[in-house]
């Protein structure tokens, strides 16, 4: 369980989180939405402390990100995250970008390591690419890498943030399968998303951040139908 | 033009001036190596070090680059001779090369870090690499590609430099050439034959950096 | 009877030093500016680089930047005696070290040049420019903006690589530090205040090219 107490955020003197309240339940699958700006990929980085916090609490599972007693490096690998732009490793074959976490950090086998990435390369369907490098792969192919690579660390937890935005459209399908895939296995997922179709289709609940806060949050129905703030109906009449 | 070209005396010293020529490679490739290494620290020094230890790259830097690299020499020659540090020829020539190289090359690895996108590192520590392991396996394979062709660059002027040799009594290519020269007084005929070997030299270089280049740095541009 | 060989440091000799100074600038002055005009007419040529006298002119300026400057400036000395053209050390060396930049600018020019995205100049074209108003109006000062940075840091190599010039017999900055050092034995001086004036020829020239480019990229 990932549990959010009354989080601040500044950049310098913007203040981009506003005192943030979330819990994620095992198991669930929280869409965020909301325009740019409104601080939702804030909100991932500071899960996975790759961004500091100035006032609030985050614990994953019991464990305090931001206290300074905490080994973040091993927390880190509870935490699976994917970016917009995949950042996968250009000098790395796809095996190796994700056979290389579990072997260095994990300190697992080489054996093992590779065992572990072909069974994730194959899970989101690039099993075919093994020995090829980054760049003679798709967009949507490198972000099913990016997608592999997080879970070849076999986390409890996956954060994944606005993922298909970099892709041309007709590579965006491909990845939300996987996304779906994931989910339907059980997998803890906090998607920051602009893809509306998927966040009422395959998400627990959602979460519409506006302006540094959680406008509103709920159930695809309640968010998509029954919104109970005007700001809300305001953001979906544009995004439709 | 009543000049008679005299090629034969350069043909009869050509071993020992080729033997002179494999000194020229041996103290640029020195050179490099040394300028390398010094060249991280100083850019590693500049970007995150303490307030002495980044003044001092600083100075380092825009000494070797907005000096000549024979006043340079001068420096470890003559300047450091006032402190009674004497040098032989072939120290000056190494110490002067390696300062050079050092200064530039900090340059290029400053701007080699700074190329690798943020997110690289990023990306690894979110898998839970410490910050050495993401430096060491993500971000230097990457600053290595982008400076590996000023490095070549660097490599073929100290090999260009290292002429220099001839004028504090270092008997590489130049030195040596010179040597014979002065002693048939046959200068022309002698620095045209240099000349062609120096050329050749750098085509080699920049022939086998092409191809280790070729092999190593297969993942190519995305 | 007493002979002086070593005097001390005089302010006469600063004046010396500074005439030298100023005779380095004559030699790259007269160097760059050449150079630079020949480099502009090489470097254009090579981007044509349809006939048989591109590929030969790159192979002759390849070869000005594979060999030492200094086996340059001793060769080119030499030869013309032979031809019996007497050469005075300033202009061996002007036209040496003109030859040599303009290489350099060849290839930065042939490179700006190409810069200049085609789109652009396509455009220029379907409105009607000739090519030679499309190069002026176009692509001369797109590409100016984009090779000026390097062409700053060429000209800075030039001025010190122009140091060499003395081993011709030119007395230029460095040649005259030696000559001074020889005389009054305190090199240390002599070298902090001729590298400061090296220093100050250089790096306010190489700033100001930085911020030229950073002036002209936004």
């Amino acid at each position: 369980m990932i549990t959010i107490q009354n989080l601040h955020k500044y950049f310098g003197d913007l203040h981009v989180l506003k005192g943030i309240d979330l819990t994620v339940a095992k198991g669930e699958v929280l869409s965020v939405i909301g325009a740019s700006g409104s601080g939702k990929s804030t909100l991932l980085y500071c899960i996975n402390a790759l961004e500091a916090i100035q006032d609030g609490e985050i614990a994953v599972d019991g464990i305090s990100v931001h206290n300074p007693g905490t080994d973040i490096n091993k927390l880190r690998q509870r935490l699976g995250m994917v970016f917009q732009q995949w950042n996968s490793f250009p000098h790395l074959t796809a095996l190796e970008n994700v056979a290389l976490s579990p072997r260095i950090v994990k300190k697992k086998s080489r054996a093992e390591s590779k065992e572990i990435a072909m069974k994730q390369l194959h899970h989101v369907g690039l099993g075919d690419k093994i020995n090829v490098y980054p760049n003679a792969l798709s967009g949507g192919q490198q972000q099913r890498l990016a997608i592999a690579r997080a879970l070849a660390m076999e986390p409890d937890y996956m954060l994944f943030d606005e993922v298909t935005s970099a892709l041309d459209p007709e590579l965006v399908g491909e990845v939300l399968d996987t996304m779906r895939l994931l989910a339907d296995e059980g997998m803890t997922m906090i998607c920051v998303t602009h893809e509306m179709g998927f966040a009422r289709d395959v998400s627990d609940r959602v979460a519409y951040f506006h302006e540094g806060v959680i406008e509103e949050i709920g159930p695809p129905s309640q968010i998509f139908e029954n919104q109970k703030s005007e700001q809300t109906k305001k953001f979906l009449a544009k995004v439709r | 033009m009543d000049y008679n070209f005299h090629w034969r005396p350069v043909f009869r010293s050509l071993p020992d001036i080729l033997e002179a020529a494999t000194k020229t490679l041996e103290v640029s490739i020195l050179s490099i190596f040394l300028g390398i290494a010094f060249g991280v620290l100083l850019a590693v020094a500049k970007m995150n070090g303490p307030r002495p230890a980044r003044w001092l790259a600083i100075s380092w830097i825009e000494l070797a680059r907005n000096t000549p690299a024979l006043f340079q020499l001068f420096f470890f020659g003559f300047g450091l001779g006032a402190f009674g540090i004497h040098f032989s020829p072939y120290m000056i020539i190494l110490l002067g090369l390696t300062f050079n190289n050092a200064g530039y090359l900090a340059e290029t690895f400053k701007g080699g870090f700074n190329a690798v996108p943020p997110t690289q590192l990023r990306a690894a520590r979110s898998l839970g690499m410490t910050p050495v392991q993401a430096y060491v396996r993500i971000v230097m394979p990457q600053v290595f590609k982008i400076v590996y062709h000023p490095m070549t660059n660097q490599l073929v002027w100290a090999v260009l430099m290292s002429s220099l040799g001839m004028l504090v009594g270092f008997r590489e290519l130049s030195g040596e050439t010179q040597f014979f020269a002065s002693k048939t007084f046959r200068i022309f005929e002698y620095f045209a034959v240099t000349a062609v070997i120096y050329y050749v030299i750098v085509k080699f270089i920049l022939g086998v950096s092409r191809l280790i280049a070729w092999r190593a740095f297969r993942w190519g541009d995305t | 009877m007493e002979i002086k060989f070593f005097t001390g440091l005089q302010f006469s000799d600063l004046g010396f030093l500074g005439e030298a100074a100023l005779k380095t600038l004559m030699v790259s002055g007269v160097a760059i500016g050449a150079g630079t005009l020949l480099g502009i007419l090489f470097g254009w040529i090579l981007y044509q680089g349809r006939w048989v006298a591109a590929a030969s002119l790159g192979l002759v300026l390849d070869a000005f930047r594979s060999v030492p400057l200094i086996i340059q400036l001793v060769l080119f000395f030499n030869l013309f005696p032979i031809l019996g053209l007497p050469l005075e050390p300033f202009t061996a060396g002007a036209i040496v070290l003109a030859f040599y930049t303009s290489a350099l600018v060849a290839s930065i020019v042939q490179g700006g040049i190409e810069a200049v995205e085609k789109p652009m100049r396509r455009a220029a074209r379907s409105l009607g420019m000739s090519y030679w108003q499309d190069m002026i109006y176009v692509v001369w000062p797109i590409g100016l903006r984009a090779v000026f940075p390097s062409w700053v840091g060429v000209a800075l190599s030039v001025i010190k690589d122009s140091a060499l010039v003395s081993v011709l017999g030119y007395v230029e900055l460095l040649r005259a530090s030696q000559i001074l050092m020889t005389r009054t034995q305190e090199p240390f001086i002599i070298l902090s205040v001729v590298g400061a004036i090296y220093f100050a020829i250089s790096f306010p020239l190489g700033l100001y090219g930085q911020h030229l480019e950073k002036k002209w990229s936004s």
